[in-house]
């Protein structure tokens, strides 16, 4: 028959001869290759002692961010749970009282805000709808936990550290993060 | 009475008491950490890093991992023979650890004017007792198979029996080769022969003896390419299936052990044991005392021990299981004539030079 494609290899059949017929060149061969695997480098990344370089718009887990002065950027407007199409995002609003403007940026704060990890999507769509630029997709990711409510994220979880107060902590949690507003105070 | 007590040579009794204890307690841990290099070795070959996590370089491996078996349910199946069932792994474990007595670990050390030999027994008859000893040793794997009460336990517990009787063939005739040279069953008068001045190691006057003796002790230590009585993919985990526990830490234990005894007779046999290489030992032993060289030929022996371990690693990595037709073959057509022809080679080179 007429070979269809260029690639066919035929396959000799000739008898071995004494030396294939020990197979201890075979072997001495194959060990060979073991041995040499030896000393090639290690395709694996030692995590979670290091990590792969993220890209600059990865979408991990949510912070909820702060101004340069450590004040929530927060103000329980909604626009995020409108915008998540997994539905997510609970938040209740509250007023801020004289005494809080440390605290928080705006007269309006969310006293509790609740990213429900297991549901979210992580599409970022909380991120472009937010007028403020409160909360945004960090390069953590991986959460673990025993139960299921483990994984309601609160304002304890989502709170980025102070960035007056714990310098250090707020840049590890900003991380890499490339802020994709045209807000001038965010950057 | 009291005379009777006062004639026992007691010192002899604490010196070898303690020698035997030192050299039960190095082979658990030369077995212990065999597992946890055969992982990494393992590793290696395979691009992987192996285990890393308990402690540094994943050394404590493992304890973990015998903590691990100790804490684990015991279960002894209700259809199993259970006496047997328990007897099997102790039976493999002891084999296993009654190999090392008649190996010499070194020359001898002098304290206190007393010259302690670093050898359990040095028997004239040396290498029948290992023979002896490591042919008990298919006890532990046929009672283990047969007591589970499970067909694929029993399968695998005949292979494995059969196999090692078939290889031991071969291997003893193998060495009736290199005892027609050294004359001598004593695996001390066979490492001094080869630790004189001017002598080659066994290796270089028996290559063909010794690569029938090296495959024969891969079948014997039931390890790839020949492990048909584990095999995982055939017979899930072969006799050793229903065990659970430490029960199962003792077999695997009991074949770490073997490998290290094998590698060690291997280099007591054909690479001059304690020797150290290229080195003039009694001469060596003047400049330095003889405590010291007693010492450095300890761990030549380790060394040459730890090369053979990895070199069983290595081909365990390399070469994929023998079919069962394949290796009784080998065992039959292809060794027992090999080795029998190396014999009578051996003995017309030996009538030839008029020993």
């Amino acid at each position: 028959m007429q070979a269809l494609t260029n690639r066919v290899k035929v396959v000799e059949r000739k008898p071995m001869t004494f030396m294939e017929r020990t197979y201890l060149p075979g072997i001495f061969k194959g060990m060979m290759i073991t041995f040499g695997h030896m000393f090639k480098k290690k395709p694996t990344v030692n995590y979670p002692e290091k990590t792969r370089p993220f890209s600059a718009v990865f979408r991990g887990l949510h912070v909820l961010n702060r101004d340069e002065e450590g004040r929530e950027r927060c103000t329980a407007c909604g626009l995020c749970a409108v915008a998540c199409p997994a539905e997510a995002i609970t938040m209740e609003a509250a007023e801020r009282l004289p005494g809080e403007e440390k605290l928080y940026r705006e007269e309006k704060y969310a006293v509790k805000y609740e990213i429900n990890m297991l549901r979210c999507i992580f599409c970022g769509l909380c991120e472009e709808a937010c007028p403020k630029d409160a909360i945004y997709l960090s390069e953590t990711f991986a959460p673990s936990n025993f139960t299921r409510k483990g994984f309601i994220y609160g304002k304890e979880e989502l709170l980025i550290p102070d960035p007056v107060m714990e310098p250090e902590a707020y840049a590890k949690a900003r991380g890499e993060h490339v802020v994709k507003t045209s807000d001038p105070a965010a950057k | 009475m009291h005379e009777l007590l006062l004639q026992f040579d007691w010192l002899l009794l604490i010196e070898k008491s303690v020698l035997i204890l030192i050299i039960i307690s190095v082979s658990l841990v030369i077995a212990m950490y065999e597992t946890y290099a055969e992982r990494k070795v393992a590793a290696v070959m395979q691009d992987r890093r192996g285990p890393n996590r308990a402690g540094p370089f994943g050394l404590l491996q493992p304890l973990a991992d015998g903590l691990k078996l100790f804490m684990k349910e015991e279960i002894i199946p209700a259809s199993s023979n259970r006496l047997l069932f328990i007897l099997g792994p102790g039976l493999a474990m002891l084999t296993a650890m009654m190999t090392s007595a008649v190996i010499p670990w070194s020359s001898h050390i002098e304290i206190g004017g007393k010259t302690i030999h670093l050898q359990i027994a040095d028997v004239n008859i040396g290498i029948l007792y290992i023979f002896g000893v490591v042919s008990m040793g298919v006890y532990g794997v046929m009672i283990g198979g047969w007591a589970s009460n499970n067909k694929f336990s029993l399968m695998a517990a005949l292979r494995g029996a059969s196999q090692i009787i078939s290889y031991e063939l071969a291997m003893g005739l193998s060495i009736i080769a290199l005892l027609m040279m050294t004359g001598s069953l004593s695996l001390k008068t066979i490492v001094e022969q080869q630790q004189a001045p001017g002598a080659l190691y066994n290796f270089f006057y028996q290559p063909l003896g010794f690569l029938i003796f090296l495959v024969c002790a891969f079948a014997e230590c039931n390890r790839t390419p020949f492990d048909l009585s584990e095999a995982d993919s055939e017979l899930n985990m072969g006799f050793h299936q229903e065990y659970s526990s430490m029960k199962l830490g003792f077999y695997l234990f009991a074949e770490y052990i073997n490998v290290f005894i094998s590698s060690a007779v291997m280099s007591t046999l054909y690479f001059g044991g304690y020797d150290i290489p290229f080195v003039n030992d009694a001469a060596l032993g003047q400049h330095i005392g003889q405590n010291w060289l007693a010492s450095l030929e300890a761990l030549s022996l380790i060394v040459k021990v730890v090369a053979f371990i990895f070199f069983f690693m290595w081909v365990r990595w390399t070469v994929p299981r023998f079919r069962y037709d394949q290796l009784m073959n080998l065992g039959w057509k292809v060794m027992i004539p090999l080795a029998l022809a190396n014999m009578l080679g051996t003995g017309f080179f030996i009538l030839l030079r008029g020993h």
